[in-house]
């Protein structure tokens, strides 16, 4: 038997303290743990961003990043200078600043669980203004990349136990499904598996 | 000075579907064959195996496959009056990088264009009139028909193994086919793919809204196959990996399970990878092709002389290559005079998401696992009560289940939140989409050029997309979603939502990877850039592949009718060109 790895994929210092908890405290919001079960926490989904971040993505390698920017219509898509992570870092200070403005001093992750919902909800609007930072832009990604955690394959730190796959019904990537594509309508009887196999964990 | 190195016969730039047609012709008939793809080499061993290939993040949401835009982008605006600004992410399209290029990861699935699209605007003129023909709207015919182009369509499916049964043979429409398609010489070389529930639920709802559905034609083969090229293709596990995937079976149809094992076997073709043509190099009369000037991947640069060049990279790749070695007249919307860059075109996507009762289990499917109707598109209806010119079809795909794409939530669902998770656990197997796959007609506002200000990771300016959709294809639009709201009613789901595609064209939403024009064909060297044959009008020994030389786009996945025209090219190349190299056509 191969021994379960204990070490989980991630980029432990990517983050600051402060920005782990305004992502572990958002993320949670965004997918929460409530009656259907398991949210964003129990996925892991902070340590997906957090490794997310520190790598290609976080860094915007593939994307498009000479200047001059400007800013542009909606169809003419992103033109922020700031990559995924120094967008995360930038607006993650700005709304904490805003949330001690208006919260008497307390920062995002510290509000209750309603104050963090209203929050969110203005960031999604687009409001506040939060200076260079473009709240709308940033509330796109930090959901976009909490669904990805939370539905991607574990080996990048989220989904954890295959919560998110078990909450929808998907038993994750197989390679063959010759026996079943003709039983219309039959529940799919095999549990979860991932890339690395039945555990979901590294 | 770039190095020069020694010529060869023929040069290919790109090495995706058309160059591995190509390759294969001119080498089979004994030319020395180069292809340089800026790209990396990948095959199905290693780089799509089983389970790694199957890892959504990866490939289809960080786009692991498809072309960087840190490398190479557009820039893009709607209209003239905006400046333009570069697609600093992907979105709307997804063209690919690496051998095999885009055609490693498409769907599969493999349309025919309609007889009545080939003559677009003799055909609505003699149908309907040329004052049918809007202001602004510049339609043409492209020179060759659909009569022409029957064997090498044939070919192509041949080829690819395509599964799917004849609708219309030699002139017989049969029951269980698409019978608005052009007539064709025999039928698929596959049956069709099993049936997903889906698709089943969509068959039955079209009949009974009066339409005729049929399984949509798929480069993914249904059993095993062996091809004319002695290639062997395996059976088709629908484990829902193809678009976004290489497959790891052998069973999607790409350069990679068709050609390949024949053609990198031979000793006249030669394979040169992260190599990336910058330029085309004319001789001092502007009238011959030299060759290509290539970075390779330390930042060399070279000088690969050749007799015949011949573009097959991507659609919009190739009209780049043409505006940066300064090959032809640059179209002027003002003037209207200039060819390159002319009549870009796009296609009109919207759909209505149906969730029902039954359990789909959406996760097995394959690219091109579809149930479609063909009553809508092209000229299959009179468009004369309706006042526009076009048409799409209408499907239900089961193409995959992938979780954090390919997910369908009711209208009104919060984006996030406990109700956005309730409404992931109720809907994610009970649910599917009917996609409207439209087309879109050429204008004289909508075209490519180079941009002022832009530049790409080797120095070169950007090209520029000034593109929007008009009001015909909006009420096109209109016209067909309500068609398939129809269907969607009488799946009798619990609930249905319209998605009509709103406002002005945006970069952003990925819509279809089906870029047409800029260096379109035709008859008449006034409004094109290529004859009927694919060959530039004022440089014959230049060939231009891919949908660019589309000059307006059709209702359809453009992959079987790019593969047809390559092969229309490569006979006129082999039983013309090369017994006396000039112009097919004169000009």
């Amino acid at each position: 038997m191969v021994p379960a790895l204990t070490r989980r994929p991630g980029a432990d210092g990517h983050f600051t303290d402060a920005e782990r908890a305004f992502v572990d405290a958002a993320t949670a919001r965004i997918i929460p743990t409530d009656d259907t079960g398991a949210g964003a926490r129990e996925a892991g989904v902070t340590q997906f961003i957090e490794s997310q971040l520190a790598g290609d993505f976080g860094d915007a390698a593939r994307w498009y990043m000479q200047g001059p920017f400007k800013d542009g219509t909606d169809e003419q898509g992103y033109q922020l200078p700031l990559t995924p992570a120094q967008l995360y870092s930038a607006a993650i200070r700005a709304v904490d600043q805003h949330c001690r403005d208006f919260f008497g001093g307390r920062v995002f992750a510290d509000l209750d669980a309603e104050e963090q919902d209203e929050v969110l909800r203005g960031l999604e609007a687009g409001e506040p203004e939060l200076g260079d930072v473009d709240s709308r832009s940033f509330f796109k990604m930090l959901r976009a990349n909490t669904v990805e955690g939370f539905l991607s394959d574990p080996m990048y730190g989220g989904n954890q136990g295959f919560v998110g796959w078990r909450l929808i019904g998907f038993p994750g990537p197989r390679y063959d499904y010759t026996r079943f594509i003709g039983r219309h309508g039959e529940p799919f009887p095999l549990p979860p598996v991932g890339i690395l196999g039945r555990d979901g964990f590294i | 000075m770039p190095t020069k190195l020694p010529p060869v016969d023929v040069l290919l730039v790109g090495f995706g579907w058309t160059a591995a047609i190509l390759g294969e012709e001119l080498a089979q008939a004994g030319l020395e064959v180069l292809a340089l793809e800026r790209g990396q080499f990948r095959d199905t061993v290693p780089d799509f195996a089983m389970p790694q290939i199957q890892d959504e993040l990866r490939y289809a949401v960080r786009h692991e496959m498809f072309q960087e835009p840190a490398r190479q982008t557009i820039t893009f605006r709607n209209n003239h009056a905006q400046t333009a600004l570069p697609m600093r992410r992907l979105g709307s399209f997804n063209p690919g990088t690496g051998v095999g290029g885009a055609g490693v990861h498409w769907n599969g699935q493999h349309w025919r264009f309609l007889p009545s699209d080939f003559r677009q605007r003799s055909h609505v003129e003699e149908r309907y009139g040329a004052d049918f023909i809007p202001e602004g709207m510049t339609i043409q015919d492209w020179g060759v028909t659909y009569e022409e182009l029957e064997p090498h369509f044939d070919r192509f499916e041949y080829l690819c193994g395509t599964s799917g049964v004849a609708g219309n043979l030699n002139g017989e429409i049969t029951a269980q086919g698409n019978p608005f398609e052009g007539p064709r010489s025999r039928d698929y070389p596959n049956p069709p793919l099993e049936r997903s529930l889906g698709t089943l639920l969509f068959d039955k709802a079209a009949r009974e809204a009066g339409f005729h559905p049929f399984p949509a034609p798929a480069s993914n083969t249904s059993r095993p196959y062996r091809n004319p090229l002695g290639v062997q293709m395996g059976k088709c596990t629908y484990c829902g990996y193809c678009e976004w995937f290489g497959c790891a079976n052998y069973s999607k149809s790409t350069p990679q399970t068709t050609i390949l094992p024949v053609l990198l076997n031979r000793s006249n073709f030669s394979l040169r990878t992260n190599c990336n043509v910058t330029r085309i190099k004319l001789d001092r009369s502007g009238k011959r092709a030299t060759g290509a000037i290539y970075v390779d991947s330390s930042g060399e640069e070279h000088e690969q002389p050749a007799d015949l060049v011949i573009l097959s990279a991507y659609a919009t790749h190739n009209v780049h290559l043409l505006l940066l070695s300064g090959i032809g007249e640059v179209y002027d919307p003002k003037t209207r005079s200039g060819t390159l860059g002319r009549n870009y075109a796009y296609q009109m996507v919207s759909g209505v998401d149906v969730f029902v009762e039954e359990n789909l289990n959406p996760f097995m499917g394959a690219g091109a696992l579809g149930q479609a109707i063909d009553d809508f598109n092209g000229d299959n209806f009179d468009h004369g009560p309706h006042g526009f010119i076009g048409g799409a079809y209408v499907a239900l795909w089961t193409t995959g289940g992938r979780p954090i794409l390919q997910h369908q939530l009711p209208q009104g669902t919060p984006e996030w939140g406990s109700a956005w998770k309730q409404a992931m656990a109720e809907n994610y197997l009970r649910s599917a989409s009917l996609s409207v796959h439209g087309s879109v007609m050429s204008y004289n506002d909508a075209h490519l050029d180079l941009d002022p200000t832009y530049r790409d990771a080797y120095g070169d300016p950007l090209m520029r997309l000034t593109f929007d959709f008009h009001d015909n294809e909006r009420r096109m639009s209109r016209f067909v979603t309500a068609r398939a709201e129809e269907i969607a009613r009488a799946m009798r789901p619990r609930s249905y939502t319209v998605n009509q595609r709103q406002g002005p064209y945006s970069i952003v939403p990925y819509q279809t990877t089906h870029n047409t024009g800029g260096a379109v064909m035709g008859d008449d060297p006034s409004t094109s850039v290529v004859n009927r044959y694919l060959q530039h009008w004022d440089v014959p020994n230049l060939f231009v592949m891919g949908a660019c030389v589309f000059p307006q786009n059709a209702g359809y996945n453009p992959t079987g009718t790019v593969g047809a025209l390559t092969y229309w090219a490569a006979e006129a190349i082999k039983t013309r060109y090369l017994k006396n190299p000039g112009p097919l056509v004169d000009a």
